[in-house]
């Protein structure tokens, strides 16, 4: 199996893994939207790497190009960075409402600060 | 001339609508917008279903540009069928949410309430209606950033918890769908719904077509809120604002199924999702955990929408479970079940939502105690939909579950009937605590003054209450078409 010629693979798989770890390992609530925005970078990767076509140009009607690489991916994959984009800005404004509300951005300390209320 | 372009409408009628209630700023002329917007998406959306009745199907070029290179919308009678779901659902709620809102969120912020609902419904109708795969994702993450900051609204601040907490699994979840997209477009170069279910069959021993399978089916799950991945869904429905909550239980799951039905069977395939990958043998097993676990942690729940959102959890799995069987008696049942659940959960968030609005608070069991005769047309309500739950015949819930416990008998599965018929048991505990709290306690002196509340909350929700019944007695309308999707679904495999 040819493992150093998917190397653009290799890159959006541990991206995507150090992005997943992130969230799900860091209480911060920041850093887990700064680790969730990675795991949606690693996926644009992966488009990216999907449209190129060795050696190809972009896509350019003229006699002189022969080759060139699919653009489609990468419109694609500018909407998905808007998307992207809002999620994050979504996610931030959560948080900052979070911190109005509880003083702390720590996801821990917000579990403890809701300690005294009723259950659900 | 309209007619031709009903499809989009559909989807462009809420979206533009969106940002004139942001102009508009008043809460309530937003709220009048919003709510004759949901009943002009409703009324073509019976339209839409009446042109497929027969078996058509519409194809809608965006643009004039013609598939597989321009976007299509194709709307056939599954699309017809949840189209109307959805956008009923939002025509019961929306006029519903005025009187709630003036409790749960502040003056200035309620026109914005309004757009932000109006691009979830845009978002949902968008899914459902549209035959690229690409634009599903688009479609999907718009109705998702909208629910995330619609759960969000609430005054209580662990709403904001449950919004983010929304917000990172659903976003995981879109992140997965994307991905396997991308993996499709890898093997056949087509976003095009109906050009990937042609090409895929030549691919179907590739182990990318595999994965994008796999990473598909994970990522609707998630959004479907299927055991295990259901753990944003409590929280989020518990915490959302009421009619936030009766919208998103009834209409979010369901496009969430819509997608798993779409991908299953129209992508992909019967015989790929069931011969070549064993999609069954891993969807009945958590689809049935999803039906116990689901009922029995809805028992110990002293909050009623808690419990109300982790019975949602048990009837995503009768939903599944139905789908897991790949027959069409199966299938039929799950189809018809997604119908019968919005009508049931949806009416009864509302009169939850209701009793909130008479006692300002999030309504714990021990709220209720003493109101089946203080409120006695709202806890009416809340036990009829209740007995739908159970599965009582005459009601909604026991043609979908007739349908479900056949499908195993014909399948052979008799483990799976009975493991049905006995969650049906554990429905009674938990609706049984309600009704318990409600008639058989004598009252607080928190619910000694109250009653029922205004008309603008008691006949929206009364609306569905009794069409859970009609279409329980009248059952020929719903499972006739149900019967046609479930064949154009499965086609000459079964």
């Amino acid at each position: 199996m040819d493992v150093l010629g998917h190397y653009h693979y290799w890159i959006s798989i541990v991206l995507m893994m150090l992005g997943f770890y992130i969230v799900i390992a860091r209480g911060n609530l920041v850093k887990k939207i700064v680790g969730l925005s990675l795991f949606q970078t690693s996926v644009f990767l992966l488009y990216i790497a999907i449209g190129k076509v060795r050696g190809g140009t972009a896509p350019i009607l003229d006699d002189r190009f022969e080759s060139y690489s699919n653009p489609l991916p990468h419109v694609l994959i500018l909407t998905a960075i808007v998307v992207s984009v809002a999620t994050t800005a979504v996610g931030l404004g959560l948080i900052v409402r979070i911190k109005k509300a509880y003083g702390t951005v720590e996801e821990d300390e917000i579990q403890e600060r809701d300690a005294d209320r009723p259950k659900p | 001339m309209i007619a031709d372009h009903l499809p989009v409408l559909q989807v462009v009628i809420p979206l533009i609508a969106a940002p004139l209630c942001v102009l508009v700023q008043r809460g309530a002329i937003a709220w009048i917008l919003a709510c004759l917007v949901a009943f002009a998406c409703f009324a073509i959306s019976l339209l839409l279903l009446l042109q497929v009745g027969d078996g058509g199907v519409i194809s809608y070029h965006l643009g004039g540009w013609a598939p597989p290179y321009g976007i299509e919308y194709r709307i056939d009678a599954l699309g017809a069928f949840v189209l109307v779901i959805v956008s009923g659902i939002a025509a019961v709620v929306l006029p519903y949410s005025w009187p709630t809102l003036s409790l749960q969120i502040q003056p200035s912020r309620r026109a914005l309430f309004y757009a932000v609902f109006l691009l979830a419904l845009t978002g949902l109708l968008g899914i459902v209606a549209t035959g690229d795969a690409f634009n599903i994702y688009v479609f999907l993450e718009i109705s998702s950033l909208a629910s995330y900051v619609l759960v969000a609204q609430h005054r209580d601040r662990r709403a904001l918890r449950a919004a983010f907490q929304y917000l990172v699994l659903g976003t995981i979840g879109a992140t997965l769908i994307l991905i396997g997209i991308g993996l499709l477009y890898m093997m056949t170069g087509t976003l095009n719904i109906m050009d990937l279910s042609e090409r895929l069959p030549e691919h179907y021993e590739s182990r990318t077509v595999q994965m994008a399978f796999a990473f598909l089916t994970v990522g609707i799950c998630l959004k479907l809120a299927l055991f295990p991945l259901h753990l944003w869904l409590p929280d989020a429905y518990s915490f959302a604002p009421s009619s936030v909550a009766a919208f998103l239980s009834a209409t979010a799951t369901k496009v969430g199924a819509y997608l798993l039905l779409r991908f299953v069977f129209t992508v992909f395939g019967w015989e790929f999702s069931f011969e070549v990958l064993p999609l069954d043998l891993i969807l009945m097993p958590l689809a049935l955990i999803a039906v116990v676990a689901g009922s029995l942690v809805a028992i110990f729940q002293t909050n009623v929408k808690r419990l109300l959102a982790y019975s949602s959890v048990a009837q995503i799995g009768y939903i599944v479970v139905g789908i897991a069987y790949a027959n069409q008696t199966g299938l039929t049942g799950s189809v018809v079940h997604l119908f019968n659940h919005a009508l049931m959960k949806g009416g009864l968030f509302m009169l939850i939502g209701a009793v909130g609005y008479r006692l300002g608070a999030n309504v714990q069991l021990t709220d209720l105690h003493g109101l089946g005769r203080r409120m006695p047309f709202t806890m009416a309500g809340v036990v009829i939909a209740g007995l739908s739950l159970i599965g009582l015949p005459l009601t909604v819930g026991f043609v979908s579950k007739w349908y479900l416990v056949k499908a195993a008998f014909e399948a052979g599965l008799w483990p799976v009937a009975a493991v049905v018929l006995a969650s049906s048991l554990l429905a009674v505990a938990y609706v049984g605590r309600i009704v318990e709290a409600a008639y058989f306690h004598p009252s607080t002196a928190r619910t000694a003054n109250v009653s029922d509340p205004p008309a603008l909350l008691l006949v929206p929700s009364w609306l569905l209450v009794v069409a859970c019944v009609y279409f329980g007695i009248h059952t020929d309308a719903t499972i006739g078409v149900a019967q046609g999707i479930a064949q154009s679904l499965i086609g000459g495999a079964r």
